[in-house]
């Protein structure tokens, strides 16, 4: 199908972009990769009087290390992290997660903050930046604020952002001297994830995330676990999700991927 | 900062294959639309409008670009290839294309325009591909004919004769 009618703004300060969100409120989208919201327009999923197209904006395209932490402007497209020289040594985890997002072809537009703007309880990104205990700059006409991963996520395609607030960045921390394990399964490589998990030590014992289950992406922090201690911890941890059947696999199966890849994730950075 | 308004057509330029050309567009009109409706460029194909089925896949300023997922304003002032540019003249066609054709590598043709952008983009900026490297490029593709081996196959065997030699030699 083909998208209704909107008014397209292509944005050229953060200024114009936060009057439009401002003046038109839940009326207005933003436009960045396309990757999600140009499907939802397609399908008519989504009816926007007006699109802000914020992809000519050079000071949201950078990548910053500050300090401990890596600063992703909403420029930023899936390709261009992949790239940067620096992932693999700053952010483990995101170098094993991010290939897994869709295809090059669509990694090639597609941002970083517009993932977790559209925020698919499937999605690679939500799921890293939860598992790192990331934190999301918001910023309106009005004021600035910060939101940390654990509260962005909302629900299923909900998340913290207000109608009139655009995603400026991100920040990511730079864990040092850990180890990480990420792993999916897909129907196909680049399908969204039936069941996405990451996994870090930490200083008191370990940390799995799970994406594709619940309504958001949803962590645990746990002491160091062996043996049966460890199967039951993901066993209630895989009931706690919530699963349901859908097209793509049961709630059963899922509890049983939890279970399964959460084990061999946790083995693997705590050996 | 440029406000277009939704029920008027508005100019878009672009330079396609290397031609600068300008038509008129809607802001809802998508790039694949654009290209095929407006400047009459069928070579891009429209399958899914959902950006899974890889067809409509054209190079945007150097970037690997999903035409359906694009609108035609987004696009104004920008550098675009397509299918119809990769022949190096009207009665010749290029090495990737020629492999196609010695592998069989396209049956009804519908997926093959979007597969020979990406083909040609990846293999331009990566001289020695592995099998593994181009599945995973072809990830991004869905092809309902070939069962993909013969592409495979012609990517491989493209690769190889371009990192041999790098002028474009024809045998059409
Ligand atoms: C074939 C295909 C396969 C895919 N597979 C996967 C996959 O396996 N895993 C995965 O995670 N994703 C997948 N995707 C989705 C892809 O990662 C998108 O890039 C991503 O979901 C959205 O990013 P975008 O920049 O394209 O945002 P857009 O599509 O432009 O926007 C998405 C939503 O976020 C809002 N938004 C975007 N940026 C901002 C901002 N800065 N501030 C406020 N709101 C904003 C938009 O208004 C819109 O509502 C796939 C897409 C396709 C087409
Ligand atoms: S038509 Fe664009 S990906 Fe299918
Ligand atoms: S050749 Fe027919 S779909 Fe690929």
């Amino acid at each position: 199908m083909k998208p209704p009618a909107f008014d397209y703004l292509r944005a050229e300060t953060v200024g114009d972009v936060l009057e439009g969100l401002a003046q038109e409120g839940g009326n207005a989208r933003v436009l960045a990769g396309g990757q999600s919201l140009m499907a939802m327009l397609n399908m008519r999923l989504a009816k926007p009087k007006l699109l802000i197209d914020i992809m000519r904006l050079e000071e949201l395209r950078k990548i910053e290390q500050k300090g401990d932490a890596v600063v992703i402007g909403a420029g930023v497209r899936q390709a261009d992290l992949l790239a940067w020289p620096d992932l693999a040594e700053a952010l483990p985890l995101v170098a094993l997660a991010l290939p897994w997002v869709g295809h090059m072809q669509t990694r090639s537009r597609g941002t970083i903050c517009g993932s977790l703007a559209h925020a698919d309880p499937s999605a690679e990104m939500p799921l890293t930046l939860v598992a790192l205990g990331g934190e999301v700059f918001l910023r309106s006409a009005k004021r600035r604020r910060r939101v940390l991963a654990k509260d962005f996520f909302a629900g299923m395609m909900l998340t913290a952002r207000g109608d009139d607030e655009l995603i400026e960045g991100i920040s990511l921390p730079v864990v040092k001297g850990t180890r990480f394990a990420f792993r999916e399964v897909a129907r196909r490589h680049g399908d969204f994830a039936i069941v996405a998990c990451a996994a870090m030590k930490t200083s008191a014992g370990v940390r799995l995330a799970v994406g594709g289950v619940a309504d958001v992406p949803t962590m645990r922090d746990w002491p160091r676990l062996e043996g049966s201690a460890l199967d039951d911890a993901l066993n209630a941890f895989a009931y706690e999700l919530g699963a349901r059947d859908d097209v793509h696999a049961t709630a059963r199966y899922r509890r049983d991927l939890v279970r399964m890849i959460g084990r061999d994730l946790i083995c693997e950075v705590l050996q | 900062m440029t406000r277009l308004k939704a029920d008027h057509r508005h100019s878009v330029r672009v330079t396609l294959n290397g031609k600068l050309v300008q038509a008129e567009a809607e802001p809802r009109t998508l790039l694949s639309d654009f290209l095929r409706h407006q400047i009459g460029a069928t070579g891009t194909h429209v399958g899914c409008e959902h950006g899974v089925c890889g067809a409509c896949t054209i190079v945007v300023d150097g970037t690997l670009t999903r035409s359906c997922l694009t609108l035609a304003a987004q696009v104004d002032g920008c550098e675009i290839r397509t299918v119809e540019g990769l022949a190096p003249s009207a009665d010749r066609l290029g090495v990737l294309q020629q492999a196609f054709r010695r592998n069989h590598a396209l049956q009804c043709g519908f997926c093959t325009a979007g597969i020979l952008m990406s083909l040609d983009h990846y293999l331009s900026r990566n001289r020695s591909p592995t099998e593994a490297e181009i599945r995973d490029l072809l990830s991004g593709h869905l092809c309902r004919c070939t069962g993909y081996t013969p592409i495979i196959q012609a990517a491989l065997e493209a690769a190889a004769q371009l990192a041999s030699s790098k002028k474009e030699t024809s045998d059409a």
